[in-house]
């Protein structure tokens, strides 16, 4: 599983929380990301991976299974390392880089980040992360949104899930954080859609 | 039970667990979580010390009187250490001494992506290298029982991935972030045993070091043929794979079925181990990051291998590189996809660039204005270097700026010129050069941008920020008496979110024919988490100039009519409002006053 997002948005915590479900679970469990320039704006990604053995902290191109885009382009810049028939779940967000403010490149519409990434076989879903964490009143909830949407698709109960929320986040956002959690899970619900993705890199 | 650590989690606990009772080092990606960590555990002193040289005399001293110390860096950080490095070397020490240096393949927060495998070499040190956060953890005990059994330095090496990765560690304790008290090794009181031919190396007792120390790495070639942290992995004995550290990892999914000889100590290296592979395999492969150190001891033994001419010697492994590279050389059939397959949009870069609100800005645009030839420094201050900014020409190393100016105003360059530097990286290295500036009759300016923090790493103490690493308050050093002791007479302190007074005494310094320093004070908006209400644009007033498009803020951006600002992501700095010039942008508070 990949998270890739910008800086500020929460990535780290949110890959915690991935990892350490998956070791709850009783997989191996590696995690990675490079977070030097993160408070800066930049573009920030995170490996997750469960398995029976976990060798590589890194994904190997071509074998991500979930893509979970916090920001709009950044998901459509890691479709290049996606498996066949790979989940991208996207938060219908957007942070302009740099040279979109200052009106030298043009960011790219929905369409054509869908393009980009079912031409590399990803299916996409979009999620109004931003849009219910804005509702619960903190942005940087958008994250966890979009985990509570992957957990329906991934082999691990709500039990998990939660405890470690409440383990990993501070005391006084636990709530919060739940909530935002079951936000995420009670749209995927409603949509009636099929579960069946269990396997994960 | 078995928790999730990073490696830089692993070694502090693996520090504290084998009875270290100091810690020493400079902030530095990806090291600096080390000494964070270790700094939490209780019955132990750490410091940030201002320079790695600073740290590792320190940890030197700890150690000759029998304390266990580690001493953290990044890999450039040895660099300035290895003075010190060498001499350690040379005189062994009673307490165990543990350097853990990172190098950073990929550069992904340097300047540069040094092996610094060949300082073990150098220096005559063993260097042991983890392949995973438990390793990390079993290394740092393993490290102390060498350098008291052999007296000598020990260096660990990790590197970006393996620092900032999380894996499965088995540790004890309740809910194992706190070790079991009895586990942790006891050391006896301190004490210095005098012992002036052993720790004095003027040259008549140096002359009698050295072939100790040659002896001394004799001996722990033997240890490496022995001891386990050097493995042989049995395989299907086609391919032989030497490899140490996270390379392992990327090996041991492109060659599932290789033997392989897997080290845990890459100096020095076991030759009858290296021998023992090549007799059971058909072809040997090395697969190390950076530079061909291992296979040119393979090769000296005249046993034949490859290397280089497979994997790449710049940046950083990953599965698919190392597939790919095994694919072209032959030695697996199938490469990983080619990730552009399908892709023909060209998106949007996103470069990190100077945080919303942050009070370098004001610097950079001054002198983007004044034209000045800006020789720079290491920071967060660096991405004054990047458009629109585009306001520093040079910047090579901690400290160099000061001291290349210097030499540019010596050959009489026409250019207003002038040095900048952070509050931290002025402490680190910088005080010299600004020395040589006066000792030498140097006319250059230096601009010290004092954010009170080392910013940069992620917000730690320095000896400005009036607090010490293990959280206790300090006097802060007083950076302007501190320059006029040096003998600046022209030194002035200024606000840099006040555009008006910066512009001005920036002139009146650049155009001065003496030496001269400019404190650029405000404490980091990030750190401090001050904030205040968002700007707001006047569209009205607007001419559309584009003036506060060009401070490179990322809440402001061109639209059809004018320019927006993000509420979202905007500080309430209110630079943009000190520089527009038709006042069409509203701060209800802005840091200028």
């Amino acid at each position: 599983m990949l998270i890739a997002g910008v800086g500020g948005q929460g990535t780290i915590l949110a890959s915690d929380i991935l990892a350490e479900v998956g070791l709850q679970c009783g997989y191996d469990v590696k995690k990675s990301e490079v977070h030097g320039m993160s408070q800066r704006g930049g573009a920030v990604e995170s490996h997750v991976r469960w398995s029976d053995k976990v060798y590589s902290p890194q994904i190997e191109t071509g074998k991500v299974d979930f893509l979970l885009g916090f920001e709009m382009l950044e998901a459509a810049r890691w479709a290049k390392v996606l498996a066949p028939g790979a989940v991208v779940l996207i938060n219908r967000h957007r942070v302009s880089p740099p040279s979109v403010n200052l009106g030298m490149e043009t960011y790219p519409g929905e369409g054509e980040i869908e393009k980009i990434i079912s031409n590399r076989g990803g299916l996409v879903h979009w999620v109004e992360g931003t849009g219910i964490a804005q509702e619960l009143g903190n942005q940087t909830l958008a994250g966890v949104v979009l985990l509570g949407r992957l957990s329906l698709m991934l082999d691990a109960p709500e039990e998990a899930w939660l405890s470690t929320i409440s383990r990993l986040v501070p005391e006084k956002f636990i709530d919060l954080n739940v909530l935002a959690f079951k936000a995420g899970r009670k749209i995927f619900e409603a949509k009636g859609e099929s579960i069946c993705e269990t396997s994960v890199s | 039970m078995k928790k999730l650590m990073t490696g830089n989690e692993a070694f502090a606990l693996g520090a504290y667990l084998s009875g270290a009772k100091v810690g020493t080092g400079y902030p530095g990606t990806p090291s600096t979580e080390i000494l964070i960590n270790f700094a939490r555990y209780p019955g132990v002193y750490a410091e940030w010390s201002p320079n790695e040289k600073v740290a590792l005399d320190v940890g030197v001293g700890a150690a000759y009187s029998g304390s266990r110390v580690i001493v953290t860096t990044k890999h450039v950080g040895l660099n300035v250490a290895a003075d010190s490095l060498f001499y350690a070397s040379y005189t062994g020490l009673k307490g165990g001494l543990v350097i853990i240096n990172a190098d950073d393949p990929e550069m992904h927060s340097s300047q540069n992506e040094q092996d610094n495998r060949y300082y073990a070499k150098f220096s005559k040190v063993p260097m042991l290298e983890p392949a995973d956060s438990q390793e990390a953890l079993q290394f740092i005990g393993t490290a102390f029982e060498i350098s008291e059994a052999f007296d000598t330095p020990v260096i660990v090496r990790t590197n970006t991935r393996l620092s900032h990765s999380k894996s499965v560690v088995e540790v004890s304790g309740e809910d194992g972030s706190k070790a079991d008290p009895e586990e942790v090794s006891t050391r006896d009181e301190a004490w210095y045993e005098r012992n002036i031919p052993k720790y004095v190396m003027v040259p008549g007792f140096a002359r009698r070091r050295h072939p100790v120390v040659i002896q001394r790495l004799e001996k722990l070639a033997d240890y490496a043929e022995t001891n386990p942290i050097n493995q042989i992995l049995p395989g299907n004995g086609k391919l032989g794979v030497i490899t140490a550290g996270v390379a392992y990892q990327y090996a041991r999914e492109v060659f599932p079925d290789a033997n392989y000889l897997k080290l845990g100590m890459v100096y020095p290296l076991p030759v009858d181990l290296v021998k023992k592979l090549a007799d059971q395999v058909e072809r040997v492969v090395v697969v190390e990051e950076l530079e061909p150190f291992i296979e040119e001891h393979v090769r000296l033994l005249g046993i034949p291998v490859s290397g280089k001419e497979v994997f790449p010697r710049c940046g950083e492994f990953s599965p698919e590189k190392v597939r790919g590279s095994a694919a072209k050389a032959g030695l697996v059939e199938v490469s990983s996809p080619d990730g552009s397959v399908g892709i023909t949009a060209q998106l949007p870069a996103r470069p990190p660039m100077l945080c919303p609100g942050c009070a370098h800005r004001g610097i950079f645009y001054a002198l983007q204005r004044v034209r000045a030839v800006v020789f720079g420094d290491i920071g967060c201050y660096t991405l004054g270097a990047l458009p629109p900014l585009s306001a520093m020409h040079t910047c090579g190393c901690m400290g160099a700026g000061v001291g290349v100016v210097h030499g540019v105003d010596k050959v009489g360059v026409k250019d207003r010129t002038v040095a900048v530097i952070g509050d931290s990286t002025f402490f680190h290295s910088g005080i010299p050069p600004a020395i040589n500036v006066i000792y030498n009759r140097g006319i250059s300016t230096i601009i010290i941008l004092d954010n009170r923090v080392t910013a940069m790493t992620g917000h730690q103490e320095n000896p400005g920020s009036g607090r010490t690493l293990q959280k206790e308050g300090v006097k802060q050093v007083n950076i302007e008496r501190l320059l006029r002791g040096i003998g600046f007479d022209k030194v002035d302190v200024v606000n840099p979110y006040d555009f008006a007074e910066v512009l001005r005494v920036l002139k009146d310094h650049l155009d001065a024919d003496e030496p001269s320093a400019i404190v650029a004070r405000y404490p980091c908006v990030l750190f401090t988490r001050e904030r205040k209400p968002s700007c707001t644009v006047d569209l009205e007033a607007c001419n559309q100039c584009g003036n506060c498009l060009r401070i490179g803020c990322s809440p402001i951006s061109k639209v059809a009519d004018g320019v927006s600002i993000d509420p979202a992501l905007c500080n309430g700095c209110g630079f943009c409002a000190e520089i527009c010039p038709r006042k069409a942008i509203n701060a209800s508070g802005g840091n200028a006053n």
